[in-house]
C-alpha cells in the first residue's frame, strides 16, 4: 500500500530527519510530540487557531493575479498567494499561533525563539504578546544590523532580542544560542522554532502548521482558473514557506514543484546559501538533511543578501522531495532576486521581502521550462519593509548619508 | 572488559574516586593541547577526554565554545585529533575518550572513524548529540573495535530512557549534572545526585557525573555518589587565565578531592 506523500510525518523523511540533539532536551521534545498529536486531532485546538486565523492573523490570504509581471516572461500567468498580507508581514505567524497555543496547553510561560530576517521574532513576539507569554529572541548580530527595523519592532512588541556573537553571528548561530538556552531552561520554555528543520517533531508540525497556504490555495485556483496551477514555486532557507505551499500539492503528479535557493554570489562561488543545490548530507541544529559542510563536517557559512535565507541547512522533509525528485530546487543569485524584487514594485505596486524575490526571480527559469499557457502560483511568502534599508543601498536610493 | 569501567570500578572500591578532564584538541594548537593533555594526566586526571572543536557545539558554553573556535580558526583539522592522540599517548598510557559532536563523525565515516581512534590509541567516543535511538551505526562500530560509547542521560531523562541509555552505554553512561550546558555553577545541582542514584538502581554501568564541575570539594562531593567526575571548562578556563601553569595548578587542586 503506497503513502501518500502529504502523509508522510516524522521523525523520518526517507534517510533524512530525527532528532540528533543532546539528552537534556529529549523529554521537551517528547512532550511536545505528545502535546501536539493530542490537539491536532482535538476539534477544540483546531476551532481554535481557526479562529484566531480567521480574526487575528487575517486568513484566508487572497490570491493576486500578477499579469504586468507575468507579461514580462512571454506566455505564462502567475499568481500570487498573499502572506504577505498577514498579520505581522508574512507566513510566519502561520506557525507561531499553532505553537504558542500549544506552549499554553504545556503550561510554559516563555517562548524563546530564533531569528534571521526578523519576521519569524517578530511573529514570535507578537505572539507572545498577544497570549501574555515572556519572549526572547536570539538574532546573530550581522542579522540585527541588516534587519534593524525589526529589532526595533520585537522590542516594541515587548520582546527581549539577544544579539549572537558566536560563530558566523547569523541564522545559524541564533539557532545554537536557543538550543542551549532551551537546554538551561527547558521545564519553563518553549522553543518556537520558525522553520520545517530541527528535530522531531519540528519539521511535522511547522509544517502542518504551514499547510494552510497551499490548501487555502489550491481551493483558490481551482475557483480561479478551473484547474490546478502547472507549477508551484516558492523560496527556501529553512523551507518553512515552500512546505506549507507544495504540501496540498505534493499527490498532484501534474503539478511541478520548485523551490528557489539563495545563490548569493552564484552556486559555482563560495558564497552562497544553495544547501540543496550544492550542499551534501549531514547532521545539523538536531536533524539529518543536506548542508553546507566542509570535508571535516564544520558547517560552512552560508551567503546571501537575504537574511532569510541566510542558511546552511534546509528542512529535511525538502531533502526527502528532492531525492524523490518531487520538487526541484534551484539557486536565485543577490542581483536575479534584487531585480525580480524591483520588478515586481514597478509592475504590480507589491514590494516583496528580498527572500520572497527569489521565488519570483525563479519566474524567468519556469517561463523557459514549462510549455506556454501555463500557470504558477509562487508563495508570496512576506512584505519588503523591512528591507528598504538594504534595497535603498543596493539601488542607491537613499543619497548621500 | 572497557579499560576505562575497570578503572572506574578500581578507583571506587579503593575509595578513591575518578577525575576525568577534558581539553580540546588543537587549542591553542596541536602541540600545545598534547602537553595539556598531558599535563592533566601527571596531575591527577585519571581519565582524558579530548574535544574534537566544532563549528555549532550546542552543548558547550561561552568557555568551551570560544576555545574550540579558536582552535577552527587557526586551522584545526578534523584528523589532526587523531595526532594529539598519538602525541599523548607517545607519554602516558591513561585512558583517551574523545568528545565528538555527531556530524565531523559522520562526515568523515564511522567505521573510519572508529578504526582510527583505534589505532591512534584512545579508547572510546563521548558523543554529545547522539542518542542511543540513532546510535546504531556507531555502537555496532564501537563495538567491533572494542570503544567505549558513552551516551548521556539528563535530569528530565525518563526511568525508561536512563536504563536505556545506561545500559546502551559502555565504559560508563554520561549523567549531565543540571539542566544546563557546560560552565561552572557555584552550586552543584541535587539533580545530579537524584540521577546517579537513578542510574545506579536501573543499570550496572558506572555513570560518571560532568557539567559544572570547578571545585576539588566538588569533586570530593560527586565521586561520593557516582563512579567520577568530569571536569571541561574549568581547565579551559585555567589554560586561558594563565597557560599550562595554571593549568597544572587546577589539576592538583581537583585532585585534592580525591581520596
Amino acid at each position: 500500500m503506497d503513502v501518500k506523500l502529504s502523509e508522510q510525518v516524522g521523525p523520518y523523511f526517507g534517510e533524512f530527519g530525527g532528532r540528533f540533539v543532546p539528552e537534556p532536551l529529549i523529554a521537551a521534545l517528547d512532550q511536545l510530540e505528545a502535546t501536539y498529536n493530542l490537539a491536532r486531532k482535538d476539534p477544540i485546538f483546531k476551532a481554535e487557531l481557526a479562529e484566531l486565523h480567521r480574526t487575528y492573523t487575517g486568513r484566508p490570504s487572497i490570491i493576486t493575479e500578477a499579469k504586468r509581471f507575468a507579461s514580462q516572461f512571454g506566455d505564462v500567468r502567475v499568481f500570487l498567494k498573499r502572506e504577505d498580507l498577514n498579520h505581522t508581514g508574512s507566513h510566519k505567524i502561520n506557525n507561531v499561533m499553532g505553537q504558542a497555543l500549544l506552549a499554553k496547553r504545556m503550561g510554559k510561560k516563555r517562548i524563546i525563539a530564533e531569528t534571521g530576517a526578523g519576521q519569524h521574532g517578530v511573529a514570535s513576539a507578537t505572539a507572545a504578546a498577544y497570549f501574555g507569554l515572556d519572549c526572547v529572541v536570539y538574532m546573530g548580530e550581522v542579522d540585527t544590523e541588516r534587519q534593524a527595523l525589526n529589532v526595533a519592532r520585537m522590542k516594541l512588541l515587548g520582546a527581549e532580542v539577544i544579539p549572537v556573537k558566536t560563530g558566523s553571528r547569523t541564522l545559524k548561530d541564533a539557532i545554537n544560542e536557543a538550543l542551549r538556552d532551551w537546554v538551561a531552561n527547558v521545564e519553563t520554555t518553549h522553543y518556537l522554532l520558525g522553520t520545517v528543520a530541527g528535530p522531531h517533531p519540528f519539521p511535522t508540525m511547522v509544517r502542518d502548521f504551514h499547510s494552510v497556504i497551499g490548501n487555502e490555495a489550491r481551493a483558490q485556483m481551482l475557483e480561479l482558473t478551473g484547474k490546478l496551477p502547472d507549477a508551484v514555486a516558492a523560496c527556501v532557507g529553512g523551507g518553512s514557506n515552500a512546505i506549507g505551499i507544495f504540501h496540498a500539492f505534493l499527490d498532484d503528479p501534474g503539478v511541478q514543484l520548485w523551490g528557489f535557493e539563495a545563490a548569493g554570489d552564484g552556486v559555482d562561488t563560495p558564497f552562497h546559501a544553495a544547501t540543496l543545490s550544492k550542499g551534501v548530507p549531514g547532521v545539523l541544529h538536531g536533524a539529518k538533511s543536506y548542508m553546507l559542510q566542509d570535508e571535516d563536517g564544520q558547517t560552512m557559512e552560508s551567503h546571501s543578501i537575504s537574511a532569510g535565507l541566510d542558511y546552511p541547512g534546509v528542512g529535511p522533509e525538502h531533502s526527502w522531495l528532492k531525492d524523490l525528485g518531487r520538487a526541484n530546487y534551484f539557486g536565485i543569485t543577490d542581483s536575479e532576486a534584487m531585480n525580480a524584487m524591483r520588478l515586481l514594485s514597478q509592475t504590480e505596486g507589491i514590494i516583496p521581502a528580498i527572500e520572497t524575490a527569489h521565488a519570483l526571480a525563479g519566474v524567468k527559469k519556469l517561463s523557459e521550462v514549462l510549455p506556454a499557457g501555463s500557470s504558477i502560483l509562487i508563495n508570496l511568502s512576506g512584505r519588503g519593509d523591512k528591507d528598504m534599508e538594504t534595497a535603498g543601498r543596493y539601488f542607491g536610493l537613499l543619497g548621500e548619508k | 572488559m572497557s579499560k576505562v569501567s575497570a578503572l572506574l570500578s578500581a578507583n571506587r572500591a579503593s575509595g578513591r574516586g575518578t577525575l576525568i578532564g577534558y581539553f580540546p584538541a588543537g587549542y591553542p594548537s596541536v602541540e600545545e593541547s598534547a602537553q595539556a593533555l598531558i599535563s592533566m594526566a601527571k596531575n591527577g586526571c585519571d581519565v582524558l577526554e579530548v574535544g574534537v572543536p566544532y563549528s555549532d557545539p550546542v552543548m558547550d558554553g561561552l568557555v568551551i565554545q570560544q576555545a574550540t573556535e579558536k582552535a577552527l580558526e587557526a586551522g584545526f583539522k578534523l584528523p589532526q585529533v587523531f595526532d594529539v592522540i598519538k602525541r599523548v599517548r607517545q607519554e602516558i598510557d591513561t585512558p583517551i575518550l574523545v568528545m565528538s559532536y555527531w556530524n565531523p563523525v559522520l562526515r568523515y565515516g564511522v567505521d573510519r572513524f572508529a578504526t582510527d581512534l583505534v589505532d591512534s590509541g584512545a579508547q572510546g567516543m563521548i558523543t554529545p548529540d547522539l542518542i542511543p535511538d540513532e546510535g546504531a551505526e556507531w555502537i555496532q562500530a564501537a563495538e567491533s573495535k572494542d570503544l567505549d560509547h558513552v551516551f548521556l542521560v539528563a535530569p528530565s531523562s525518563s526511568d525508561e530512557r536512563v536504563k536505556t541509555n545506561a545500559d546502551l552505554s559502555s565504559g560508563f553512561v554520561y549523567s549531565v549534572s543540571t539542566m544546563g550546558i557546560t560552565g561552572e555553577r557555584a552550586q552543584l545541582d541535587q539533580l545530579a545526585r537524584g540521577l546517579a542514584s537513578r542510574v545506579k538502581q536501573s543499570s550496572t554501568t558506572p555513570t560518571c557525573v560532568g557539567v559544572g564541575i570547578s571545585t576539588a570539594d566538588q569533586v570530593r562531593e560527586v565521586n561520593s555518589y557516582a563512579d567520577g567526575a568530569i571536569v571541561g571548562t574549568a581547565f579551559v578556563k585555567a589554560y586561558q587565565t594563565g597557560g599550562l601553569d595554571a593549568l597544572t595548578a587546577k589539576t592538583r587542586e581537583l585532585a585534592l578531592g580525591l581520596g
